[in-house]
């Protein structure tokens, strides 16, 4: 263990038997996926709705900023840590910081989206006779989608980066190679591990982006 | 019948837009409000639909207090062709037409079929259906609302400066099919404008309004040119400027429609090329105001170069 410890990393992720079994490349990458989907989607389950109601009635919206920055501010590890002494060893802890660092994000863009829509257009709706959860899902919702999307993109960038934490109480994701590799000073290991977050959020940023675009309602597209 | 009180308008923020303002808009009617920039046209407008709540007095429509009706209700059985046409951007054309009679449960494929007749009436073309707002000229996008205005077949027609955006040869042809269309469904028509000739093109009875939403005259166009109110009216009209004053000379054997500047404003037609009357040389060296005859002859045999008063003529 005294070469390049960054070749090694690229050893250490081209060794077949690093990807298989239940604590290999696939597996750990699902599970890390798996955490990010849900902290993402329990935190929109809140912070969509929520977002929606605010941008829509301006109701809260003092509230709402403050409480979203102040989320933004926490330290996750910090989070995580405290929760675990709560709850305990487990999934909880780390599910519940993820949750609390995805919601500012999306419940920026839900409300964000909803205000872009123009005051005119919005007006035009309400002229011609559509309710107010009309507006809201037929001419607010579909104008902003790709801001509720950019949500989504950022909530998921900040979880899957910071979804290793999950490991460092007892989960598996690909946490699990970086505290594995920080307690036997194994750093190709480490650094593999990295990469493969590293890699994991782009794939996703990159996904996210995609669909951002196609929610881009025809009709507002550049020609 | 639209009905309105002792409607009073105050914005938050202080701004009086209306003061005291009653009127009674006849069934079948095409009434136009005109008057300068926030003179409270809109606000006017917009009480007929609920869009705007008057601070006090009361907006009646057949009997029945506006305020005691469910504004979405509302809203959908009055027609409102919007000043900066108001379409929803994400939407096509025939969805933009459509988008009432499906709020008021008409089934997709009834609406769409309806909204393609609709966009024959107003002179749209048919390839336009499957575009967007965003896609289409200044002139095509104010056909949409006029479409989508008439989608619901509503007795009563909100139309807020709907020809604003368009050039005055559109404008005037936008105008006619307006005419030619009232003239088949008779509806009670509320026309906002602050163009004077569209407003006696257009308008049965013409409301000429001074800020704070005050009635400056309300009348025919004819009653308003032959006698206006006072200086406000008689300058908005145009009579001050003589460009109303007509009177005809005659030229090339040709009778030409001076006006008090000396500049041309039409040719006078005989009564009997006008397809109206017994044939006669016209009312040559008589002085004419407004391209209104003072005499009784009926309005559609105005002599002037301007537009015809299809919409008014007996
Ligand atoms: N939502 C609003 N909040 C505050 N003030 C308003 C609002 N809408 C209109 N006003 C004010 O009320 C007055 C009348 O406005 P309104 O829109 O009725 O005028 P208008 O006659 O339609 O003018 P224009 O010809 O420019 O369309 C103006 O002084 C305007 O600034
Ligand atoms: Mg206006």
């Amino acid at each position: 263990m005294n070469g390049n410890p960054y070749l090694e990393a690229f050893a250490w992720l081209g060794d077949p038997t690093h990807w298989s079994g239940p604590s290999g490349i696939p597996m750990r990458t699902l599970e890390h996926l798996g955490y990010t989907v849900l902290g993402v989607a329990v935190a929109a389950l809140i912070a969509i709705p929520l977002g929606l109601f605010v941008g829509h009635t301006g109701i809260g919206k003092g509230i709402a900023v403050t409480a979203a920055g102040a989320a933004r501010a926490l330290p996750t590890l910090g989070l995580v840590t405290l929760f675990a002494l709560m709850v305990g060893i487990g999934l909880t802890a780390p599910m519940l910081a993820f949750v609390i660092l995805a919601i500012p994000s999306l419940l920026a863009g839900a409300s964000s989206a909803v205000e872009s829509a123009d005051p005119a257009t919005v007006d035009a709706a309400r002229a011609q006779g559509m309710t107010e959860w009309q507006i809201l899902t037929r001419v607010e919702v579909p104008l902003g989608m790709p801001l509720i999307v950019g949500g989504f993109r950022g909530a998921t960038v900040q979880v899957v980066a910071t979804a290793m934490l999950a490991a460092y109480v007892g989960n598996g994701g690909l946490g699990r190679y970086i505290f594995l590799g920080l307690g036997s000073q194994d750093y190709p290991q480490m650094i593999a591990g990295s990469v493969l977050v590293i890699a994991l959020a782009l794939v996703l940023d990159l996904a996210l982006l995609l669909t951002q675009r196609l929610t881009l309602p025809r009709g507002t597209r550049p020609a | 019948m639209i009905g309105f009180e002792n409607v009073r308008k105050e914005y938050p923020g202080g701004t009086l837009a209306v003061e005291d303002f009653s009127l009674e808009i006849a069934s079948h009617e095409a009434l136009v409000l005109v008057g300068t920039s926030g003179s409270g046209k809109t606000t006017l407008m917009r009480m007929i639909n609920r869009m705007v709540d008057p601070t006090s007095g009361r907006v009646h429509i057949d009997g029945d207090d506006v305020a005691s009706l469910d504004p979405v209700q509302l809203r959908r059985s009055v027609g409102y062709v919007m000043q900066a046409s108001g379409l929803l951007p994400h939407r096509t054309v025939l969805d933009n037409i459509a988008t009432v009679p499906v709020l008021r449960g008409t089934s997709k494929n009834e609406a769409r079929r309806r909204a393609h007749e609709l966009m024959e009436t107003v002179g749209l073309d048919a390839a336009l259906a499957r575009r967007y707002p965003g896609q289409l000229s200044g002139g095509q996008q104010q056909r949409v609302g006029v479409a989508r205005g008439l989608a619901a077949d509503p007795n009563i027609l909100l139309m807020d400066e709907p020809f604003g955006a368009v050039d005055p040869i559109v404008r005037r042809e936008l105008q006619q099919e307006l005419m030619h269309l009232q003239r088949d469904l008779k509806k009670t028509i509320v026309f906002v404008t602050h163009d004077i000739d569209e407003a006696f093109l257009v308008g049965d009875r013409v409301v000429l309004l001074k800020p704070g939403g005050v009635i400056a005259q309300i009348g025919t166009p004819q009653e308003i040119l032959s006698d206006p109110a006072d200086d406000f009216v008689a300058s908005f009209v145009g009579a001050d400027r003589g460009i109303r004053a007509l009177h005809v000379e005659r030229v090339d054997g040709r009778d030409v429609v001076v006006d008090a500047d000396g500049r041309a404003a039409g040719v006078l037609e005989s009564r009997a090329a006008a397809g109206r009357g017994p044939a006669g040389d016209g009312p040559t060296g008589e002085s004419t105001r407004g391209g209104q005859p003072i005499s009784d002859q009926p309005a559609s045999d105005t002599p002037t170069g301007g537009q015809p008063r299809g919409a008014t003529s007996p």
